[in-house]
């Protein structure tokens, strides 16, 4: 593929971004300014960069346009290996551009399940050869996703795996999970876990209640997700390992995380984009593009998200992207598959809460920028001296349809077809390098 | 032959019958009163009519069922109709064959009326988005089965005389049963007063919410009822340990006459069926003058003729 590669920039003339609005939610800047770009990393920034201050740049002017780090997605299916039908490296990359996210964590449950030295190694170089933004892999940290044998965590990491993960399933031996987050630890390695007690959710499908029971659907109830919290939280205190919780999806949760942050543990949490803009409601006459894990739970349980969200005792937002195809899809309900594509709409969708004046634009971007970047000790998610010149310019008025026909992403599985959204990606840069251009 | 013209005009302007919800109080009145008309034919000597005559019904059930399919069988023959009936068995969908590729197959061979069971709910709505005839849900998963409400409803009205302010109670496995829910929302429509008895392993989480007053006791769940409906309890249940056993789910939620006492002295025992006697119902009281589970059958026949017909009219001539 022609694609260009991000990683081997040649020496060009800096750019200059002036006449922008600059955000960096690690350090709280908010001030219009400019930002010069010299090979692959930030050379400076300030009000002092404007247009006719730099002689040798090319000169792009923002017209006031929000500009911030580019967005660091921690949960991305990525199709490769085995199920490049659904998405490909390359195209889950060019998905990623479009939505201002310039660096993507792959999920380790392909076929095969990336639990291998050899498979992350694959990851590496295919993304290096086809992929137009940053990518890391997640290796799962059971063999085989099994959660009964613990994988080559030192080897893994050593080998490039950012994080560790069970895929979209949980750990249910607490002995293996205690093992695998005191082993963790001595490598400083971040344990990511989904949450869903497999024996609770077993036949659930749905949120459990009242909308499942009218739909004659078996549900999962929130629980599922609170008593697999808790037991993880419990073996935290018992080993110190670095634990994130991968999305929660409901009050309990919340309450859950905020008390275990209050004892100094080190406990984080994500949330999906879905989570926090549509509820269980949505499905409406069996909607299958709906049909998630964790489930889509009640209002008031997306109300919590959001707030936590704002209090900032969720860290991160993640797209929970998931490509399926109609295969997948076209289905009873209870058949379907779980998952829905996410990483074009996340920006516009999460903007939904800043224009609703529900969680302020730093704090939105904090979540989708520096506190990744934190949890995975990257360089990048900030505006600062020599950091990654990784890059999104957002247009926070416009208004956009989303066509599910024309996302970049092979598979169209959008729970926001037809949504109207406030705000987009208009230029994203990688490395410097210019990756997506709404005008184009 | 015509029947009578009020009950053949009412108004019906739904192409499918997917389930209860969604339908009015007066396309409920409708249809079991000109269910009561096809009552009549079919206890004549000659039972054909010819509404349905040219046109082709396809019974497709991906679940085995007996009185459900003979009875929709009986009713389409009864109009004339041509019925064909497909069993598409588990191993058909072990082919690799999806649902909506089912549903495709059949359309191409221009079927008038589809009547349709699945295992999964939503399934009948989802295959009526794809086919151009009329769909009639025969039960999906648990959600609805409305034919068997309405003729549950046939059953009482012709009974009772009426529906409004009857005290219902609907006993047993409520979790799983498309029957229950479609009761609930039909008697609700008709103003009856529903309850729903089971031990808390049983009931839908927010079953509440539908409006239904909640028992975990046969005792107190069947005082003053006029109508006792017991529903199916499946062998699984145990297994899955939703209850524990089959003697003590008969002890707590099995109808015999000490709890049948409870309800009023003419209260109709009502059973969907197939029953299994010494576990929901005690083999006397199924056989009881109080229970009315062999009309429920032959009022099944009827109903499912109304809908045919009330779909009919909206098939198109050319």
């Amino acid at each position: 593929m022609n694609a260009p590669t991000t990683k081997q920039r040649s020496t060009s003339r800096p750019i200059a971004l002036v006449n922008a609005r600059l955000i960096d939610p690690a350090s709280g800047l908010d001030q219009l300014g400019g930002l010069l770009i010299v090979e692959d990393r930030i050379a400076d920034l300030g009000r002092h960069i404007a247009a006719g201050s730099l002689r040798d740049a090319e000169v792009v002017d923002c017209g006031g346009r929000v500009l911030a780090p580019g967005i660091i997605d921690m949960m991305v299916s990525a199709g490769e290996p085995g199920l490049e039908h659904r998405e490909t490296l390359a195209t889950a990359s060019r998905a990623a551009a479009a939505g201002g996210v310039t660096t993507i964590v792959c999920m380790p449950n392909t076929e095969p399940v990336i639990d291998d030295v050899a498979l992350v190694d694959f990851i590496l170089r295919r993304a290096r050869d086809t992929a137009l933004v940053n990518i890391h892999p997640m290796a799962a940290m059971t063999k085989g996703l099994l959660g009964q044998e613990m994988t080559e965590i030192g080897l893994l990491r050593d080998a490039g795996a950012i994080a560790f993960n069970n895929g979209k399933t949980s750990v249910a031996n607490a002995k293996v999970m205690r093992n695998v987050l005191a082993y963790a630890k001595d490598f400083g390695a971040l344990i990511v876990h989904h949450l869903e007690d497999p024996t609770l959710g077993q036949d659930g499908v749905m949120n459990e209640g009242e909308v499942a029971t009218r739909l004659g659907l078996r549900g999962v109830p929130a629980a599922a997700e609170t008593i697999m919290l808790e037991r993880d939280i419990r073996l935290v205190e018992l080993t110190g390992g670095r634990y994130h919780a991968a999305q929660i999806s409901c009050r309990t949760s919340l309450d859950i995380i905020r008390t275990a942050k209050l004892m100094g543990l080190p406990v984080t949490c994500g949330v999906s984009i879905n989570h926090l803009t549509l509820n269980e409601n949505d499905i409406g006459p069996y909607r299958t593009f709906f049909k998630m894990k964790p489930p889509l739970r009640s209002e008031d349980d997306r109300r919590a998200m959001v707030e936590g969200v704002a209090s900032g005792d969720i860290d991160v937002i993640v797209s929970a992207h998931d490509p399926r195809g109609a295969e997948g899809k076209r289905r009873p309900f209870a058949e379907a598959a779980d998952g829905a594509v996410g990483l074009e709409t996340l920006l516009g969708a999460a903007l939904r809460l800043y224009h609703n004046g529900e969680v302020e634009l730093s704090r939105l971007l904090r979540a989708l920028t520096a506190n990744p970047a934190r949890l995975l000790t990257l360089n990048s998610g900030r505006l600062a001296k020599s950091a990654p010149a990784d890059l999104v310019l957002i247009e926070l008025n416009t208004p956009w349809v989303v066509e599910p026909e024309r996302l970049c992403s092979k598979s169209k599985n959008t729970p926001f077809d037809g949504a109207r959204l406030e705000g987009r990606a208009v230029l994203t840069l990688v490395a410097g390098r210019p990756v997506y251009n709404y005008a184009d | 032959m015509s029947i009578a013209a009020e009950a053949s005009n009412f108004s019906f302007p739904h192409r499918h019958l997917l389930g209860i919800e969604g339908l009015s109080r007066a396309e409920i009145t409708g249809l079991l009163d000109l269910s009561e008309e096809a009552t009549k034919l079919s206890r004549q000597i000659d039972k054909k009519r010819d509404d349905l005559r040219g046109r082709t019904l396809i019974n497709l059930f991906f679940e085995a069922s007996t009185r459900t399919q003979s009875s929709f069988e009986l009713a389409g023959k009864r109009l004339g109709a041509d019925v064909m009936n497909m069993s598409v068995s588990n191993s058909s969908v072990q082919k690799g064959e999806t649902l909506i590729d089912t549903a495709v197959t059949l359309n191409a061979m221009r079927p008038d009326l589809l009547v349709v069971r699945h295992h999964a709910a939503g399934a009948v709505q989802l295959l009526s988005q794809k086919v151009d005839c009329s769909v009639i849900n025969a039960g999906d998963g648990s959600h609805e089965h409305p034919t068997q409400a309405l003729l549950d409803a046939l059953t009482i009205r012709r009974h009772k005389g009426h529906i409004e302010g009857l005290v219902v109670a609907i006993c047993g496995d409520i979790l799983h049963s498309r029957v229950a829910r479609s009761n609930i929302l039909l008697l609700n429509a008709l103003g009856a007063r529903v309850r729903v008895v089971a031990p808390s392993t049983l009931l839908a989480s927010g079953i509440e919410r539908l409006g239904v007053e909640v028992y975990t006791s046969m005792w107190e769940g069947l005082v003053d009822a006029d109508i006792v409906m017991m529903l199916r309890l499946q062998r699984e249940r145990m297994a899955s340990s939703l209850v524990p056993s089959q003697r003590e789910y008969f002890h707590f939620f099995g109808l015999d006459y000490e709890k049948l006492a409870r309800a009023k002295p003419d209260a109709l025992v009502m059973h969907p069926g197939p029953m299994n006697r010494g576990v929901e119902i005690d083999s006397n009281v199924a056989d009881d003058p109080q229970s009315v589970i062999r009309e429920q059958v032959e009022m099944g026949v009827a109903v499912r003729m109304a809908v045919l017909q009330a779909l009919a009219r909206h098939l198109p001539n050319q």
